[in-house]
């Protein structure tokens, strides 16, 4: 059975255990840097990117999940995604990894959150639903990484790098788990329930 | 409402359930702190809050002044907006829903229609099915948490006892609704109707929380945390986040104290580090013992 850790510092990392179960992973939460041995990947949830970057720092967790991240996948939604890129226009504690420039609240606030369907090659022909809450955007992206999804206004928001996965939407919020399947399977190479 | 922000694609939606539940989602296992400046604002957001209260005055200081508490300042309100990037919530008084529609328009994230400020209407409260952003509401039981569930908050907070850094109500509160959740799971489907009519809730909603062993919504403890001790507290019970009212700027090290009460939020389940961030917080707020308190001083019986 796959070991797969889910940051728990603050945010939606519930959700994000619930679909990993129901796939046949074992759902690990991570507060602390030895909670990382171990693990086949790991998922940063949705959440606050401030309070989950402030509580990498105190807990002395940066480094950590950098250096989990050279050789481990990894995946980010929404804040995750926020800490996994390497240039956020602002001072934030960031994991820093991927090669993409992300632009925090770039819908604005709440009250312009959206929900609409994306195509993604990568999962098929049937539309994905995506949740985006106060979601950032992906403004640049380096050579390494390959662009999944875009609105229909071109705006990026779904990237792979390697074996690591940024979302700017929650896949945890919706009962579509293709993204979690893609996540396992295709990214870490691990197996997959049904 | 209009925006001026970046088409999201045709047929995108805005203002659903699942975006007013999902903000509250993603605050969870987190602090929001009650701020009366930008100030406290940048402070709090630097101590690690995943959300910021906007007022004039903190509830210990509206006890203190008594007369009428309303919704504070738009240009306050704007000012804290402008001063942090994580989300701000401002709070109306119950059923003035003209107060909502101003917030609303302002673009505050979250509102909480409060029982801190003096109600507007006593017998109804907002409907918050008419507005695109998400409502919090206070309960201190789950029939009152599930009627405001029904007229569409996406997000319930215990109610506790506001403004006295005594955290006795919070947990009579918290226990309450979390206890009617366990019992309600032993029953059989037909004695549900019963209970509803009982506790005065929607039935939809009462079966819906049977089955998910939990509310449909977020719900978050409030009223009279004011330690890390506390903040832990709650989260062992079961909520699943904090808000802290006066408990931080009434108190003798405000940014040391919010930062403590954050990482006691997250390592709930960690005695050795609530000990550690407990060390050399300064004066903790004077605070009111409830008991001694005169029921019309009691702000949680406000709301029905």
């Amino acid at each position: 059975m796959a070991n797969i850790g889910v940051l728990a510092l603050q945010g939606a990392f519930i959700e994000h255990e619930k679909t990993l179960r129901s796939l046949g992973a074992r759902a690990v939460e991570v507060r602390l840097p030895e909670q990382l041995a171990g693990l086949d990947a790991l998922i940063i949830p949705g959440g606050e990117s401030t309070t989950i970057g402030k509580l990498a720092v105190t807990f002395r967790l940066l480094e950590p999940l950098r250096d989990f991240a050279v050789h481990k996948p990894v995946w980010g939604t929404c804040a995750g995604m926020i800490l996994l890129a390497n240039d956020i226009g602002r001072d934030q504690p960031l994991i820093g990894v991927m090669d993409i420039k992300v632009d925090r609240n770039a819908f604005g606030r709440q009250v312009d959150s959206f929900e609409t369907d994306l195509t993604v090659p990568e999962l098929g022909a049937a539309p994905f639903h995506a949740v985006f809450i106060r979601a950032p955007l992906v403004t640049g992206v380096g050579e390494h990484a390959h662009v999944l999804a875009r609105l229909d206004d071109g705006g990026i928001v779904a990237v792979r790098q390697g074996h690591w996965l940024a979302t700017a939407f929650h896949p945890e919020l919706t009962p579509d788990d293709r993204f979690h399947r893609y996540f396992l399977r295709e990214v870490a190479g691990l197996p997959v329930l049904g | 409402m209009a925006s001026n922000n970046p088409i999201s694609g045709n047929g995108a939606e805005k203002g659903t359930e699942t975006l007013k539940r999902g903000l509250a989602q993603m605050l969870k296992g987190g602090v929001i702190m009650d701020v009366v400046t930008p100030e406290h604002a940048r402070i709090a957001e630097e101590a690690g809050a995943v959300a910021v209260m906007a007022l004039e005055r903190v509830p210990a200081d509206i006890r203190a002044d008594g007369g009428v508490a309303r919704m504070s300042d738009p240009a306050l309100i704007q000012s804290i907006m402008d001063a942090v990037s994580i989300p701000v919530m401002a709070k109306c008084r119950i059923g003035h829903f003209v107060e909502a529609q101003i917030l609303e328009a302002i673009g505050v994230d979250y509102i909480d229609e409060s029982e801190v400020l003096t109600p507007a209407d006593e017998q109804y409260h907002i409907n918050k099915h008419d507005f695109n952003v998400p409502f919090v509401c206070g309960c201190r039981n789950l029939g009152e948490a599930l009627r405001r569930i029904g007229e569409g908050a996406a997000m319930i907070r215990t109610k506790g006892e506001a403004g006295t850094g005594d955290v006795v109500e919070a947990v009579r509160h918290g226990r309450t609704v979390l206890g009617e959740i366990r019992r309600l799971q032993t029953m059989r489907e037909d004695e549900m109707m019963t209970y509803a009519k009982e506790i005065g809730a929607p039935y939809a909603l009462v079966k819906e929380t049977a089955e998910l062993g939990r509310m449909p919504v977020v719900n978050f403890a409030a009223g009279g945390i004011a330690t890390p001790a506390d903040a832990a507290l709650m989260m062992q019970i079961g909520v699943d986040g904090v808000f802290v009212g006066s408990g931080i700027f009434k108190s003798g090290d405000p940014a040391h104290r919010a930062k403590a009460i954050v990482e006691a939020t997250t390592h709930f389940n960690d005695p050795k580090i609530i000990a550690e961030v407990s060390r050399n917080l300064g004066e903790p707020m004077v605070g009111i013992n409830v008991t001694s308190m005169d029921d019309a001083e009691r702000i949680a019986t406000r709301g029905w």
